[in-house]
């Protein structure tokens, strides 16, 4: 048979052994027990010859891909970051003397002022855009939830501008965005009839961060959109129909059905948009540079400047880490309180 | 089961006028939302002064100038040296010679296209799979530190991709992975291979054991009862994730930006620097995204199903 | 395992593939192709034309790798940083010499220069400092000055000649409608016009470089500073830069740079550079544009606003006389696998007849023996401005940190000319502390 099938025995009967108490955990289930007994009924031998690979060996085998390539790809270069981020190492001046600087680069990093008005742009882009993408998505979502003619059609339309790259779009939407040759600003007069040439969106400081906030929505509304339809079919119609024989108003089922059972899946996707906003690059930098001025630069294109323009290396390795530190806290206590939610 | 009670307006099946006012407020946000992606597409067909023209044509007359453009590249030339050469045959030679320009050769987009294609499919294909073998232990075994070693697969996304790309740079450097594609592969891989774990786990575990144990039974070793019971049950699970991965391998720039330059470039990088004469090609541009919508359009629209039923991963059901 | 007689060809065929290449060098010199970097602009495609004439007399192929210029810097520092193979031969920006030659990424020119007979006295002074020497004013030579260039300004001719917009000029200012020489005439003439209707279209005065990105509105904001006095810092002493990058001359220049951008451009040029420029000349938008000469030949060529419509002015000046040095030299990577053939390429270019080629094609030649020509004032419209130009240009630091001394100034300046954040004296002095942190970080001053 197999040849691994030999000279192993010992380590497999005591996987088959262990197997069979997970077994005797699960229960009674008709199918378990008719497993459990059938394993009691082989012999040893034939069953260990049978099992093949060992499960403990598989465990391993199936994990350590995975875990080789993260370790690779992400754990080794992180600790690198962190080596870096102590030194005053410039990636352009490979030859020049590396010196420790403790945690130099840290405080200079967080006393920066222009390092908190990049947070501050950031915080204000991930706010807007997480508050209306959640409010059209859901919105969305329940109104496609009632099934109108042709529903699945438009659904996939609405799918569309998340599949595009978020660089292209960037570039594009500035195009849109030109005062005098872009199609927004006459879209814009067209139906408000405020003049065409009276605003601009990625010029003016005030304008500019709405500017992104807009891109943002119209790309990934639908994402949101998308996991809260999840969520509102998943709610069994026998909950309302035991709602209707109650006489629950709709608002009252709204509000104490269909809200909370969504909510879960409402806060998922916020947890998954705020990450990816916290990260956000290519869309903004493409459209407005972060400027004007830096009216729109985020976190991560003054992280790009820092690292790959002015090859700050050991001082933007700091700013790197500190984000880093700063989103996995954040996002370590939201998904407790989305358990939390999940859970009562 | 319903009682004697019958209302018009049952939340569970609701009445043809609340059916029409929703189907009209969605419509009108399609619609809307599809204006700037017509206006992307349109503008593929214009000639680059109609594309500039203030204010903004609607109607215009239709041209290949755009698609030409986007494939080859192009020099000025005299009135006079172009008379004298022999006449043109092929479209984009005669679009090209109607401009006093003379096409040079073919441009860089279809190698970049080319590149995003074996990255952004290659790199699926490795982190789907071994995604599914690393979700699959973790449902089914008692791996060690099991709950340590997802909770850090999860926090491996919440890295800025430059945060990433700074060690990244390094370390290719040294080792000479630098604008590979392979590097980028191996790249992509790592990004994708934790959201493909996080997600395959939760469709694995809605897969009973019992499936399994009784091809065990049968006589299955675990890795037959693996590939033969597990994976075709877990194909929605699977085709959903590949949609993820391969959305975001295929759109993804920082990383292409920073560490790819003229072997392994892909298509987000090439296509906001295509310069016409002048100023940025804008009817080549909008036909270069138009073209690298389309695999991804047609990808998702054949597996819709999979993708509404993919988001939710099981996760927030528990 | 394998038994070593299936190994066996696969092993024997590699040693010959091994043998041959190493061996076949020489003969495959003749099939060789080199990769040439250099932005995507007019001039790269005439580089293109011009470069076959290199292949004709050397057998050596040529490829191009351009990239447009708001991501070049970017892109090609990068490829340098990242010891990359893409390129054999690179243009590289005035200002990245400092650090290519320091962290030995060019070549060293000299011996070769040497040996072939190439001599910087052939070049213009100004494009020898600017593009081929580091540390500057010292005989080391990292590149040939391959495309001499400066900040120029391009009118509407058909405009000023109209007899009722001149009667109206000469009413109001009582000096003929002409290309201004101060800047105090140059912000007569933008406003003259800022408004107007013309043709049937509203114009504007004057078109401004305000990118902030790369290094667009620095690039802009200095033929003002110059004039007026701005100074990068004490010639008699390297790096002291307070009273001299923020001086009330400099405080004036920047001033004035923001009242041009606020009362004479179109709307919604906040963030333009090059290209924006040309397409808002020749869509009519503005009667006067900053640009680089080397677009200059293009626009003249424009079918829409060259020919008779389109006049040419060199930088206005004011208490004193200044432009940004623009140009590149041409160098060959240290990382390159083809550096002789690289070489033959820059021995080529170097040839005064090539260099007049390069002149008529449409590049800037930085060659004695094409801009002392007499002839060569009379070539085109732009000639002379460019020769006065080059008379006078300054360029920015060129030091190793160059990047962060640019970026730094990018930001002062566009916050304050832009953004409307601050005063023009609190944007000079934040400057002056930031490049100031800079040179102490890299050791150059206390």
């Amino acid at each position: 048979m197999h040849w691994w099938s030999t000279g192993r025995r010992s380590s497999r009967t005591t996987a088959r052994r262990s197997d069979g108490q997970a077994q005797a955990k699960h229960g009674m289930s008709t199918p378990a027990a008719l497993v459990a007994r059938a394993a009691q009924a082989t012999p040893a031998g034939v069953a260990s010859r049978m099992r093949g690979l060992s499960d403990r060996a598989i465990a391993w085998l199936f994990v350590a891909p995975t875990m080789l390539l993260l370790l690779a790809i992400n754990i080794f270069p992180l600790i690198w970051t962190i080596k870096l981020s102590f030194t005053n190492y410039r990636a352009n001046r490979p030859n020049a003397a590396v010196v420790d600087v403790g945690i130099d680069n840290y405080v200079s990093v967080l006393t920066d002022p222009d390092i908190w008005l990049a947070m501050q742009a950031t915080a204000h882009f991930l706010f807007w855009t997480i508050l209306l993408q959640v409010l059209i998505g859901f919105a969305l979502a329940y109104l496609i939830d009632r099934k109108f003619r042709g529903h699945g059609f438009w659904t996939t339309m609405i799918l569309i501008p998340m599949m595009l790259s978020p660089a292209v779009v960037g570039n594009f939407w500035a195009f849109l965005y030109q005062p005098q040759t872009g199609l927004f600003n006459y879209a814009v007069s067209f139906l408000s009839g405020i003049p065409a040439s009276s605003f601009e969106m990625i010029g003016s400081v005030k304008l500019a961060p709405w500017a992104i906030i807009i891109v943002d929505t119209w790309m990934w509304t639908p994402y949101v959109m998308l996991i809260c339809l999840a969520g509102l079919r998943s709610i069994p119609d026998y909950i309302y129909e035991a709602a209707e024989v109650d006489r629950a108003s709709k608002w009252r089922q709204f509000w104490s059905i269909t809200l909370p059972m969504v909510l879960p899946f409402i806060m998922l996707a916020v947890l998954f948009r705020g990450i990816e906003n916290f990260k956000m690059f290519d869309m903004v930098n493409l459209l407005t540079s972060g400027g004007p001025g830096s009216a729109t630069e985020l976190a991560s294109i003054t992280l790009k400047r820092e690292a790959f323009e002015k090859w700050r290396t050991g001082y933007s390795s700091a700013f790197a880490i500190i984000l880093f530190v700063a989103v996995f806290g954040l996002a370590n206590i939201y998904v407790k309180a989305l358990n939390h939610v999940k859970n009562r | 089961m319903r009682t004697g009670i019958s209302t018009a307006h049952s939340v569970v099946e609701p009445s043809a006028r609340t059916r029409f006012a929703a189907g009209a407020v969605v419509v009108a946000y399609a619609l809307l939302t599809m204006i700037p992606l017509v206006w992307i597409i349109l503008t593929g067909f214009k000639t680059p002064p109609d594309s500039i023209s203030y204010p903004p044509k609607v109607l215009f007359t239709p041209s290949p100038q755009g698609y030409c453009n986007l494939f080859t590249t192009r020099s000025r030339q005299t009135p006079e040296y172009i008379a004298a050469l022999p006449p043109a045959t092929e479209i984009c030679d005669k679009v090209a010679r109607d401009d006093n320009m003379v096409v040079a050769g073919r441009s860089n987009y279809i190698p970049r296209f080319v590149n995003s294609l074996i990255i952004a499919f290659g790199s699926t294909v490795l982190s789907v799979g071994i995604g599914v073998m690393a979700a699959y232990a973790f449902s089914r075994f008692n791996v060690p530190l099991k709950d340590d070693m997802l909770f850090f697969i999860l926090s491996t996304r919440m890295m800025p991709p430059i945060a990433v790309a700074i060690p990244i740079y390094l370390m290719y450097r040294e080792l000479g992975l630098s604008d590979t594609r392979l590097g980028m592969i191996l790249l992509y891989s790592a990004v994708n291979v934790s959201l493909a774990v996080w997600l395959l786990k939760g469709f694995i575990d809605e897969i009973p054991r019992e499936y399994e144990e009784a091809a065990m039974v049968d006589g299955y070793t675990r890795l037959q009862a693996f590939r033969k019971v597990v994976l075709p049950q877990a194909t929605t699970g699977i085709v959903a994730t590949s949609i993820f991965c391969l959305i975001f391998a295929w759109n993804e720039y920082a990383f292409a930006v920073l560490l790819t330059s003229g072997t392994a470039q892909t298509a987000p990088p090439f296509i906001p620097i295509i310069i016409g004469e002048g100023g940025q090609d804008w009817p080549a541009v909008a036909a270069g995204t138009t073209l690298f919508l389309i695999p991804i359009l047609v990808f998702t629209v054949l597996l819709r199903k999979h993708l509404l039923r993919g988001i939710t991963f099981g996760a927030v059901r528990k | 395992m394998k038994s070593m007689s299936k190994m066996l060809p696969g092993v024997i065929a590699l040693a010959a593939a091994t043998v041959l290449s190493l061996t076949g060098a020489d003969v495959r010199a003749q099939d060789k192709t080199i990769t040439l970097c250099w932005a995507a602009w007019d001039p790269a495609n005439a580089l293109v034309e011009l470069s076959k004439d290199f292949t004709t007399k050397t057998g050596i192929k040529m490829k191009f790798e351009f990239v447009p210029w708001t991501s070049f810097a970017d892109r090609m520092l990068n490829e340098l940083n990242s010891k990359g193979k893409l390129c054999d031969l690179i243009i590289g920006d005035s200002q990245w010499i400092g650090g290519a030659a320091e962290q030995g990424q060019y070549v060293k020119l000299n011996e070769f220069f040497d040996k072939e007979g190439i001599k910087m006295t052939d070049f213009a002074p100004a494009t020898v400092v600017g593009y081929a020497e580091w540390p500057k004013n010292t005989p080391n030579y990292w590149a040939l000055p391959a495309m001499a260039d400066a900040v120029g300004w391009t009118y509407r001719k058909d405009w000023f000649a109209k007899p009722e917009l001149q009667a109206e000029f000469k009413k109001k200012y009582n000096r003929d409608l002409a290309p201004p020489k101060t800047w105090t005439e140059f912000k007569e003439v933008a406003e003259f016009f800022q408004g107007r209707m013309i043709d049937g279209k509203k114009v504007y005065g004057a078109y401004l470089f305000t990118e902030r990105g790369s290094e667009g509105i620095t690039m802009g904001v200095t033929n003002v500073l110059y004039p007026m006095g701005f100074k990068y810092e004490d010639p008699k002493k390297p790096y002291a830069m307070d009273g001299f990058v923020n001086s009330p001359d400099a405080v004036r220049g920047l001033e004035f740079y923001k009242a041009l951008y606020k009362g004479s451009t179109p709307p919604g040029l906040t963030n333009a550079y090059m290209t924006e420029g040309l397409d808002a000349f020749k869509s009519g938008q503005v009667a006067m544009m900053m640009n680089w000469f080397a677009f200059f030949p293009g626009l003249y060529k424009d079918p829409n606003v060259g020919g008779d419509k389109i006049g040419f002015f060199v930088n206005p000046s004011d208490k004193a006389k200044g432009v940004q040095l623009g140009g590149q030299g041409i160098s060959v990577v240290s990382y390159s696998p083809n550096r002789n053939e690289a070489l033959q390429y820059i021995k080529w270019f170097a040839n005064p007849d090539v260099q007049k080629k390069w002149q008529a094609i449409g590049g800037s030649s930085a060659a004695k023996a094409v801009l002392n020509d007499p002839a060569y004032p009379k070539s085109s419209p732009f000639a002379q401005p460019f020769l006065d130009s080059m008379d006078m240009v300054v360029d920015f630091w060129a030091e190793p940190s160059y990047a962060q001394l640019l970026l730094s100034m990018q930001k002062r300046v566009h916050d304050y000319v832009v953004a409307d954040k601050g005063t023009a004296k609190e944007a000079l002095d934040a400057l002056v502390v930031d490049w100031k942190k800079v040179f102490k970080d890299d050791g150059k001053a206390k």
